[in-house]
């Protein structure tokens, strides 16, 4: 069982669900949100090792270039140009897709790893523990992700915690998931932002359902939209200040008996759904 | 001046910090919402979309199944995982797609087309406080920066008969879009909370600002949440010399103003609105402007 944490608008629990559900359910926690992951603070993990994470980037041996200009014309992310004086790299606009090498008929292009960032795998209170962390002044954390994926492919019991948003970065934290579990608050934004992040997972064929974190009794937005849209309501973090002052201090909830009862509700309920969805879904009901 | 509100973390009060400076602000002033994939300081408004555009931000190949002969070639060199071999046929997966070209280099019969796609529409709203310039990016799109580049260049457009200045609301992280909010800007307000994860984000997002050599300013947010932790946070901005512009209560108003579509600071009898306007008013005069 893979399941993706994530949200839409930024701040609205993905983290806090993402930890807690992790411990609770004592399922192996990833952190994609490599721009600015957080997991770590929560979990407490012991790290064991870190892995460089690279992206291949041209280098041009200058004798055999010809500054025919094919490559920069390849370049579908203007990380090339052709100057009289050589071929300039953007190295940060590189997406280190091999189409200039292909593209270059001297042979003059070959490939070298250029760190954007790391990824660390530890373990914390009985489950496995491992998260992405893009340096900064890089644009891109697509492929720490990927690295975060790939490693951790065997692995068949796992929560990922996404970045907000619905961009590339999101798309690469979904893809091969069985569930995505989509948490929102109960406001004008967080519902906006969770249609967006709706209307993602369903493009990707992708079972989900909703947790309201930050919940208030008499608001029935979300509550409303998930009837309307007759999508699963997960469960309800109610919103008070105390789980605002743990969550400053890094705390767990789950180490307040009130909350655990909650987390331990919420994730009996999400085993049962992401098991009956992905079951339904292979047998194409 | 160019202006932008960002964060680092997300959640932490940028669109609420944003809006209302929008509101207190000269109408002239024209504010752009660079959070394209979850685009919320219009939501604060009433307004009327002036003008609608679709925008082509990336590329995305195709392949023609019947030039296709399922060599496997473009299987093999799509280093995005984005090409599978499904019942008999090879498919491209739009989503997976980065649109590189790689594939149409190594494609010999020519089987392989690659187009503009649609990753967005961008949008000029108008509403009494002024002109927004936004954009709705399509969920999953490639490209959110170069959605951001084409929000702010829409805003100079509209802008170009004077010296104009801009309030942007950015986005949260510290990647491409992000990158593409501050390039350019005079100054930046990093809104923060005294939380460790606040803080953990707030130092990555200054080190960002600094190479990108805006004037910074700081803001923390539900204060009183964490006092401790904002005392760290205030410790840390005199030590990198970053001014902390002013201090935020926790408001549940704050709340309640989001689903009224007002900005905090039009509620006279709320802390959080009281202490924005001090903010604005303290920004205005560091400035000059």
């Amino acid at each position: 069982m893979e399941i993706v944490v994530l949200s839409g608008k930024g701040g609205t629990g993905k983290t806090t669900v993402a930890t807690n559900l992790a411990q609770v359910l004592n399922m192996n926690y990833i952190d994609c949100d490599v721009e600015e992951p957080n997991g770590h603070i929560f979990l407490k993990p012991t790290i064991e090792k870190q892995i460089d994470v690279e992206i291949l980037n041209p280098v041009i041996d200058k004798d055999k270039c010809t500054l025919c200009g094919k490559c920069a014309e390849a370049c579908q992310f203007n990380a090339l140009a052709t100057v009289p004086t050589g071929v300039m790299l953007f190295k940060e606009l590189c997406h280190g897709c091999g189409a200039c090498m292909i593209a270059c008929l001297q042979g003059a292009i070959t490939e070298v790893g250029r760190s954007i960032g790391i990824v660390s795998v530890g373990n914390t209170d009985g489950i496995s523990f491992m998260s992405g962390k893009l340096n900064i002044k890089e644009p891109m954390g697509g492929p720490i992700i990927s690295k975060l994926k790939e490693i951790s492919k065997f692995d068949d019991h796992k929560l990922l915690d996404s970045s907000p948003g619905t961009s590339c970065s999101v798309v690469k934290t979904l893809d091969g998931a069985d569930y995505a579990l989509l948490v929102t608050e109960p406001t004008k934004f967080g519902l906006h932002d969770l249609k967006l992040a709706v209307a993602l997972v369903k493009e990707m064929g992708i079972s989900h359902g909703i947790i309201v974190n930050r919940n208030i009794e008499g608001n029935s937005m979300i509550q409303d939209y998930c009837e309307s849209e007759n999508i699963d309501l997960i469960g309800e973090i109610p919103f008070s200040r105390k789980a605002a002052e743990l969550y400053s201090q890094g705390l767990l909830l789950i180490d307040n008996p009130e909350y655990k009862m909650i987390f331990e509700t919420i994730g009996t309920k999400l085993i049962k759904e992401a098991s009956r969805r992905s079951s339904d879904a292979i047998s194409g009901n | 001046m160019q202006l932008v509100v960002i964060s680092g973390k997300g959640g932490t009060g940028k669109t609420t910090i944003a809006s209302s400076f929008a509101y207190l602000s000269d109408s002239d002033l024209i504010k752009i919402d660079c959070d394209v994939d979850a685009s919320n300081l219009h939501l604060m408004f009433d307004g009327e979309d002036i003008e609608k555009s679709d925008f082509y931000g990336a590329k995305a190949a195709e392949i023609l199944s019947d030039k296709c002969i399922n060599c496997n070639k473009c299987i093999e060199t799509c280093r995005f995982g984005a090409i599978r071999f499904i019942n008999g046929r090879t498919l491209i997966e739009p989503l997976k797609c980065e649109g590189c070209g790689a594939c149409v280099l190594v494609c010999e019969e020519k089987a392989i087309t690659l187009d503009h796609e649609i990753t967005g529409t961008t949008l000029i709203t108008k509403t009494q406080n002024g002109l927004i310039s936004r954009a709705e990016m399509i969920p999953g799109a490639e490209g959110s920066g170069k959605l951001v580049t084409k929000v702010r260049q829409n805003a100079n457009i509209i802008g170009s008969n004077k010296e104009s200045d801009y309030i942007i609301d950015g986005s949260p992280g510290v990647g491409c879009a992000v990158m593409a909010s501050i390039t350019g800007c005079d100054y930046c307000v990093i809104v923060t909370e005294p939380t460790q994860s606040g803080f953990e984000d707030f130092k990555r997002i200054y080190e960002l600002t600094t190479y990108f050599g805006v004037k910074g300013f700081a803001i923390i947010n539900k204060y009183d949440i964490n006092p401790l932790i904002s005392d760290q946070i205030k410790k840390f901005c005199s030590d990198v010399n970053m001014p902390v512009i002013g201090k935020i209560p926790f408001d549940k108003l704050v709340g309640e103003s989001i689903n009224a579509g007002c900005p905090i600071v039009s509620y006279e009898q709320s802390i959080a609105g009281q202490s924005i306007i001090k903010i604005w008013n303290e920004f205005k005069n560091r400035t000059g402007e």
